[in-house]
């Protein structure tokens, strides 16, 4: 049956005005329930030195004591250190993932350190490609474990940034959204604090760093994301321990000194990076790390194994037919390899039958060569035999001839020896 | 290819003192559930509101299909959906536009906006079906239209640069409109939702339901019911893919009450007692399309757009959408060799109609 298909293309979308209320405005609210009961992943990534403060800022972010043992600075290597929590606030269950880089910065030999680090990411980023491509998939309850943001805890030094801290940025930035962040921002004074925030955004532009960028092109976030970027890198205090002010119990870590606040705009940034990071732009962190990291990610995986999307003419269906064209070839080798084996088995087989048959030959030569002698030796002694049994012949002759005589002689000798005794006889008579 | 679980790796430049220590797997352990309301707020339920946010921004796709006879009132219907002139209706028609020899598919796409929220709305007609003297097979020009666009989205899904957004053309609602004869499905009606149901959200409607009575229609609605039941038909919502007891509950009570649900549409107000409504005048009264005591078109419009909406986008795409693509992948792996290498055509999508998976 022939069929007459229509389809919309851009330009023929009509705008229709509603004469009353249809009610999908409600689609929001739709979308959001479905997630809601499914429940929120949020993953995020502390780098930093040993003793710089992730696990307490951490700890003071989420408003919770972390199961968490301080680690030693002996480690051979650079470990990461995922634990998973779920949170619950009114009706929103999150699941948050925290991953530590345990030793990081504590080796003598720091060339590798960053590569643990890459090597995770990019670990959960295939975990979510495998299944993306499995035949049978199911994305929709997919626990999600790829890294939404970085939070990269800088040494306050006061100076720059070290070159450990530069390299495994570079290292990170195409992958991961990575908010930097100042730690242990109370032993920096506040002039001071100033200029080491400009030095840093300057050294992390003029290396060509990617740091993660708050969104500004919706208007009811771009104003706020837009002040807080000023401040960047956030210097941050964390501080579990509760200390009396005025008449409130705050965050705070008290010194001989005086007592910092945590949660004072003026004594540290706190504040600030908790808004952008989750009251504000957790969404846009998810969202980012699936439509641009993910993506880039499967992008190089997939040409790296040899995808290529169209060709000149055509546009195949690009996944599916180099994947059979590569199973193809696969099996064309393997059919190769089959024949090549094949021809070598037979040549051998071909090589031992000639060597076996030469030897055959041999032999037969060899048996024919004996059989000769052995014929010739036989003549002989037939011959050795003949002459034997002449000679006996002979000899027997001889004999008989001789015993003839001898009776002969013996017949004759009697006769004589009779005469003889006839003339004795005689004689005396 | 590769495990499906991360690991971590230890550098072992510096290990010749410590024996190298087993990499230790960094899958989250056992999550530990914490509840936070004890301890300060954190701001995690804001989540909801960035959501809601970044969707409203986005906007939606929603295609619904209308397969019927023609007359039944598939146009006015969904004009009077979505409150708007959608879908030219028949009667406009020029006389001399002869009924569609063969089955067509016409999708028209509007834009339309509500309160903030801008929803891309295409609904697709079907023009001819069971029109014709002999109906065999012609539900097969709609099946196959469904395909082809899970097929379009598959081919996008698979691409190597993948758009931001893929385009969303599969049809995630499927309006069947049954004849209101009173007495049972006819053998098309079965036909075309046996092998529709398998690919795609298919929910009854009775139309043109003023031509019953109320024991008539409750009657009919059973006798449907059971129909549907005994030829093994799942429509919307499906029992199989509800999540939780509270769905369950809610969805138990649509299948097995209001379903299908018998409509009257209507693009004309009229004044009753005072008030302006959508109705149809007749000399013995006017039938009140948005009244529940008249018919069940508020429960449709409901049903359909307020509360089910995004849900009939999801079980499209987390269910039928996955079993298409999976046949489709399964499939191509017994291609003959020599075909399918780079450069050549697509081999072609199965001429007659994937047979639907069980």
């Amino acid at each position: 049956m022939a069929v007459a298909v229509g389809r919309p293309s851009n330009e023929d979308l009509r705008n229709l005005s509603l004469s009353g209320h249809v009610g999908f405005d409600s689609l929001p609210d739709q979308l959001v329930n479905k997630s809601t009961s499914q429940g929120f992943c949020f993953n995020i990534l502390c780098v930093g030195e040993t003793g710089i403060g992730k696990s307490t800022l951490m700890d003071t972010l989420f408003n919770t004591k972390f199961e968490n043992d301080p680690a030693t600075h002996n480690e051979p290597g650079v470990r990461l250190k995922a634990r998973s929590y779920e949170l619950q606030e009114s009706n929103v269950r999150l699941k948050l993932t925290i991953v530590d880089t345990v030793g990081f910065g504590d080796q003598i030999n720091k060339d590798d350190s960053y590569k643990p680090i890459v090597e995770y990411i990019d670990a959960q980023f295939e975990a979510y490609l495998q299944e993306e491509l499995k035949i049978k998939r199911s994305l929709f309850n997919y626990h999600d474990t790829r890294i939404h943001a970085c939070l990269y805890f800088i040494a306050p030094t006061g100076h720059s940034l070290k070159s450990l801290d530069l390299v495994t940025m570079k290292k990170l930035d195409s992958k991961v959204n990575i908010i930097p962040i100042i730690a242990k921002a109370d032993t920096i004074a506040k002039n001071e604090l100033h200029k080491f925030k400009s030095k840093i955004m300057s050294e992390l532009v003029s290396n060509g760093v990617q740091i993660y960028q708050f969104p500004t092109d919706e208007e009811t976030v771009a104003e706020i994301n837009a002040t807080m970027s000023v401040h960047l890198p956030f210097a941050v205090v964390g501080s579990t321990e509760e200390v009396k002010i005025g008449n409130k119990m705050a965050k705070a870590r008290q010194y001989p000194w005086g007592v910092v606040q945590v949660e004072n705009e003026n004594h540290c940034d706190f504040v600030k990076l908790r808004e952008m990071l989750i009251r504000v732009n957790m969404e846009d962190l998810r969202e980012q790390t699936h439509t641009r990291h993910y993506e880039l990610y499967r992008r190089c995986k997939l040409e790296e194994m040899g995808f290529k999307d169209t060709d000149p003419d055509s546009k195949p269906f690009s996944l599916q037919e180099t994947y059979e064209a590569k199973r193809n070839e696969f099996l064309g080798e393997l059919q190769k390899k089959e024949e090549e084996m094949r021809q070598m088995f037979v040549m051998r087989v071909k090589e031992k039958e000639a060597e076996l048959k030469e030897a055959e030959k041999e032999l037969h030569e060899k048996f024919d060569l004996l059989k000769r002698t052995h014929q010739e030796e036989k003549k002989k002694v037939e011959d050795k035999k003949k002459e034997l049994e002449e000679e006996v012949n002979n000899f027997q002759k001889k004999k008989a001839a001789a015993q003839l005589l001898q009776s002969q002689a013996q017949q004759a000798g009697a006769q004589q020896t009779k005469k003889d005794k006839d003339k004795k006889n005689f004689f005396f008579m | 290819m590769s495990k499906g679980l991360p690991e971590t790796r230890t550098d072992a430049a510096m290990s010749e003192l410590v024996p190298e220590p087993r990499p230790k797997p960094a899958v989250p352990m056992k999550p530990v559930s914490i509840n936070s309301n004890l301890l300060g707020y954190i701001g995690i339920d804001t989540i909801i509101e960035q959501m809601r946010k970044k969707t409203m921004k986005t906007g939606f796709d929603f295609n619904i299909m209308v397969v019927g006879q023609s007359g039944l009132g598939k146009s006015t219907l969904v004009n009077t959906l979505f409150k708007s002139q959608v879908s030219r209706k028949a009667s406009s028609w020029n006389r001399e536009e002869k009924i569609p020899k063969t089955v067509e598919i016409k999708a028209i796409g509007h834009v339309i906006e509500e309160g903030g929220v801008k929803m891309k709305l295409t609904v697709i007609d079907t023009p001819g079906f069971g029109d014709q003297i002999n109906n065999e097979n012609c539900w097969e020009p709609i099946e196959k239209y469904i395909n082809e666009q899970y097929e379009k989205f598959l081919k996008e899904e698979v691409n190597i640069a993948r758009k931001k957004r893929i385009p969303d053309t599969r049809v995630h609602c499927c309006l069947y409109f049954i004849s209101p004869t009173g007495h049972s499905l006819r053998p098309l009606d079965l036909e075309f939702m046996k092998h529709l149901s398998k690919v795609v959200n298919i929910i009854p409607v009775i139309a043109k339901a003023d031509t019953m009575t109320l024991e008539e229609k409750s009657e009919f609605k059973q006798r449907v019911r059971k129909e549907l039941e005994v030829n093994g038909i799942e429509f919307y919502p499906q029992k199989e893919f509800d999540e939780d007891l509270e769905d369950k509950t809610e969805n138990d009570k649509i299948r097995q009450e209001s379903m299908p649900f018998a409509v009257v549409g209507s693009d004309k107000e009229y004044q009753v007692n005072g008030k302006r409504v959508l109705g149809r005048k007749t000399p013995w009264g006017i039938i009140e399309v948005e009244n529940l005591n008249h018919c069940e078109f508020a429960l449709l419009r409901d049903f359909v757009i307020r509360t089910h909406l995004q849900d009939l986008k999801e079980v499209t795409h987390n269910i039928h959408y996955e079993t298409y693509r999976a046949k489709r992948l399964n499939d191509n792996g017994g291609l003959p060799p020599g075909e399918g290498l780079l450069g050549t055509v697509l081999p072609p999508v199965p001429a007659t109609p994937c047979p639907t998976a069980e």
